[in-house]
């Protein structure tokens, strides 16, 4: 089926997450999506899934306009997406999870689809057991078993979106292997990632996305450098070295051959120092670690292997509460899933702070939230619940509710989703507590963001950092290379 | 956590309470006229039959009391998040372990500080009974509903083992309970037997404290804190799982004095029956009451009066008495229904 795109928009709020894209997609052909964290091409795939409905824009399949709203339709017109996290149904076993969405009339036919599945996953090369149960499956058998299920519904074009995250590499061989196949038998497959190397092997066509739009499109040989660009960009340079503090102040964080488990890649064998009053940005595909690194770092996760010491002191092992005694704060990026209690009034969450005494002092609690509102900006009042303020707000408000100095901070994407004003303003309030010596790590999608703010970066790939460097020291075309895996 | 988040004044909330008295009203009328029953006499004798004269007042107090009581306790374990189904058996650990010491009779001594010495003892074991649902919750990842609510039976247990078993009657092991008390340890009453005066000063003052300690306190505002988000309570330096323990122990310590409360001031023995469902009733009564305190004890009274007003309905109109359980139906339905349309 061929698919053309014309002018799809997509907007969540005031963001253009897809600002009119334009794209042609051939039968039988690889077609890899390439671009940055945000840069939407999980918003276009999902539009073409029919999983979200666009703002504008006209979907053609082999040149007629179709219109669909809905993930059953699209698979009804022969569309079907592979989500990074397979949509499938974990307690129950493979054959029932294929059989999903398969039956037609009211009995399903244990005993006909049995061989259907067989015969599917064989001539793929997939192992998969119908008896066994989703859940204990790996990532990689999950998304074989998605795959022979969409393919059994009929699907003529099928979107994969990062599928080579979290996958063994011989599972990677097979899927490659099965998508090339697919190919021949004249599917369309799209083919999402923001790993070079993989689209690089793979694909017939690549498009890179930036920023909503479609920065570029080029067919093999592949030039990884020009490609590269287009997904990053030419950034202004960073303030020159001799503004960057040098990092050599006294040890704050020390983390020794410290592996961890959890997130997809989990974290291993890592050796990280973070420096009185260093600003450490944290780069790397979502989920390649970092998210692991900072709480580690806050003794939110203990490590599985190695030791992490604050300032000379050995913590490993210590819970939260410990690590909070040293001075060390972490900011989640759930706001107000992990930072605030919603139904609490920005005045109790001030009151909270206070450490003594069995009574509270209200009029004093409400005074400190008045106090904070100004200083802080904060656009409510000390009575405002904390869901009802902006997404800006409740970071400053976290912010506010901050100690005096800290040792440490740790932050997970201090400032996604705020407005330009209130990031501006962000990093304002972080630089001035590494100004008076705190150590700052911070996660960041937005390399531009870690490129002009960090003294260091390091970056992460599938569980290790692959590079520490002095941002004097690098430029984005190589922290790019580093974050596809090319370092 | 709360059941109708939004507070819109007074003007809205006594059209509320119209609005739902309305609806009760209605909603009953209409199972009583199907039952064939006319339903303005039935209303009459539930009224009369609950406060008609000072002597059913007091009938109407001595069930507000372990009701108001309950709903104290759980007060607080609702703040924090937790459904404490347990409450029920709490009230009987109480009730078991004021047994306890009561059974024991006086010799000599003061009496007074005997049922001291009991009530502590019924406030320990509700308390006692609550931590082990709290234990179970967060040290073996038991939902404390699940956890609660087999406890609930195990109290339930232990109290019939202990009527038939090492507590029974002189002779044979009935029904109807332990031996009685010896009389200086029942707990004084006024009006013929029918009110307890020491009962009521504890319950207002338990009251006053889940007040003072869920407004004004630190304790109060942590409890407040992890039922909103136990996990942002967490990295502000709570720590949830202490907490948890907290509030169910506060939970079953004013349960326990309930269960204390229906030994000492109203049964003097031990009965197998003995908590009168009152803790299912309560959690009903801290729902209603939008998990404020202040609502609290005008609900449990009201449910009070219906429990006491229906007793008469089967002697005097050959209905039964279940008609209380239908209002209090009635009331949850349309309670529902009116904060849902006015949202």
């Amino acid at each position: 089926m061929r698919i053309t795109l014309r002018d799809i928009r997509k907007q969540y709020g005031k963001v253009n997450a897809n600002d009119g894209i334009d794209l042609e997609i051939d039968e039988g052909s690889i077609h890899g999506i390439l671009g940055e964290n945000g840069a939407g091409k999980s918003t276009l795939m999902k539009v073409l899934a029919g999983y979200t409905a666009k703002t504008s824009g006209t979907i053609l399949l082999n040149g007629r306009p179709a219109d669909y709203d809905h993930p059953a339709q699209a698979t009804r017109l022969g569309i079907g997406m592979l989500y990074q996290d397979p949509l499938d149904f974990p307690p129950l076993t493979v054959l029932e999870n294929f059989m999903m969405g398969l039956a037609h009339g009211l009995v399903s036919r244990e005993e006909t689809t049995r061989p259907r599945l067989k015969d599917l996953a064989d001539s793929f090369g997939f192992h998969l057991n119908p008896d066994d149960v989703v859940e204990r499956l790996t990532v990689g058998e999950r998304q074989q078993l998605e795959l022979v299920r969409l393919l059994a519904l009929g699907v003529e074009v099928l979107i994969l979106d990062e599928p080579t995250t979290g996958i063994s590499n011989l599972q990677k061989q097979a899927l490659f292997r099965a998508l090339r196949k697919l190919a021949e038998e004249r599917k369309t497959i799209l083919l999402v990632s923001h790993k070079l190397e993989d689209i690089e092997a793979l694909c017939d066509r690549i498009t890179v996305l930036r920023r909503g739009r479609v920065e570029g499109e080029m067919v093999p040989p592949f030039e990884g450098a020009r490609l590269l660009k287009w997904m990053f960009g030419t950034e202004p340079a960073p303030p020159p070295c001799f503004e960057r503090r040098t990092g050599e102040g006294s040890m704050m964080l020390a983390m020794e051959g410290v592996s961890g488990l959890g997130g997809r890649a989990g974290l291993n064998s890592c050796d990280v120092a973070v420096r009185q009053g260093e600003v450490v940005g944290l780069a790397g595909l979502e989920g390649s670690g970092q998210a692991l690194f900072l709480r580690l770092a806050s003794g939110l996760e203990k490590p599985e292997k190695g030791k992490i010491r604050l300032a000379g002191e050995d913590m490993t092992g210590k819970d939260h509460h410990a690590y909070r005694g040293r001075g060390v704060t972490f900011l989640p990026a759930g706001r107000l899933e992990e930072g605030l209690m919603p139904g609490l009034t920005l005045t109790e969450h001030f009151a909270l702070q206070q450490q003594k005494g069995m009574v509270i002092h209200w009029p004093e609690a409400w005074q400190r939230a008045k106090r904070g509102i100004e200083r802080f900006r904060i656009k409510g009042s000390p009575d405002s619940a904390a869901e009802s303020l902006s997404g800006g707000n409740q970071q400053r408000l976290l912010l506010a509710l901050l100690p005096a100095d800290p040792l440490l901070l740790l932050l997970e994407h201090p400032t996604r989703g705020l407005d330009v004003d209130s990031v501006q303003w962000v990093w304002e309030k972080l630089m001035a507590y590494a100004a008076q010596g705190t150590g700052i790590v911070f996660s960041s999608a937005e390399l531009d963001e870690i490129f002009q703010m960090a003294d260091r970066v390091l970056v992460f790939f599938n569980g290790a950092v692959v590079k520490d460097v002095r941002t004097c020291d690098t430029t984005i075309e190589d922290l790019a290379k580093a974050i596809a895996g090319k370092g | 956590m709360a059941l109708f988040p939004e507070y819109s004044g007074p003007k809205e909330l006594a059209l509320r309470v119209l609005l739902i008295s309305g609806g009760v009203f209605i909603l009953t009328s209409l199972v009583l006229l199907v039952a064939g029953t006319p339903p303005w006499p039935a209303f009459y004798h539930l009224f009369v039959g609950a406060l008609g004269s000072w002597n059913k007042l007091a009938q109407v107090l001595m069930v507000w009391i372990p009701l108001t009581l309950c709903a104290c306790g759980l007060l607080y374990s609702f703040r924090i998040g937790l459904w404490n189904i347990g409450v029920e058996g709490q009230v009987v650990a109480g009730a078991i372990a004021c047994t306890a010491v009561l059974r024991f009779g006086v010799e000599s001594g003061s009496p007074a500080l005997m049922l001291m010495v009991a009530f502590a003892s019924g406030i320990l074991g509700g308390g006692v009974w609550a931590v082990l649902a709290g234990l179970l919750k967060t040290k073996g990842g038991v939902n404390e509903i699940f956890g609660g609510l087999g406890l609930n039976f195990v109290a339930q247990g232990i109290t019939l083992w202990l009527i038939f078993g090492p507590w029974k009657r002189p002779g044979v092991g009935s029904m109807s309970g332990t031996e009685l008390f010896q009389e200086s340890l029942w707990l004084p009453t006024v009006l013929s037997g029918r009110l307890s005066p020491v009962g009521l000063v504890l319950t207002v003052l338990t009251l006053v404290a889940a007040a003072w300690v869920l407004n004004r306190t630190r304790l109060g505002l942590s409890l407040k804190g992890i039922g909103s988000n136990a996990r942002a309570a967490y990295l502000h330096g709570l720590n949830p799982n202490t907490y948890f323990i907290l509030a169910m122990g506060m939970a079953g310590g004013c349960a326990g004095l309930a269960g204390a409360f229906q030994v000492a001031g109203v049964y003097h023995r031990l009965i197998p029956v003995i908590s009168s469902n009152y803790g299912y009733l309560a959690l009903l009564v801290v729902m209603l009451a939008n998990y404020r305190v202040w609502g609290s004890p005008w609900i449990a009274f009201f449910f009070a009066c219906l429990n006491v007003g229906s007793i008469q309905l089967p002697i005097v109109l050959k209905l039964d008495s279940s008609l209380s359980g239908i209002i209090q139906g009635a009331l949850v339905l349309t309670t529902l229904l009116v904060y849902g349309l006015r949202k």
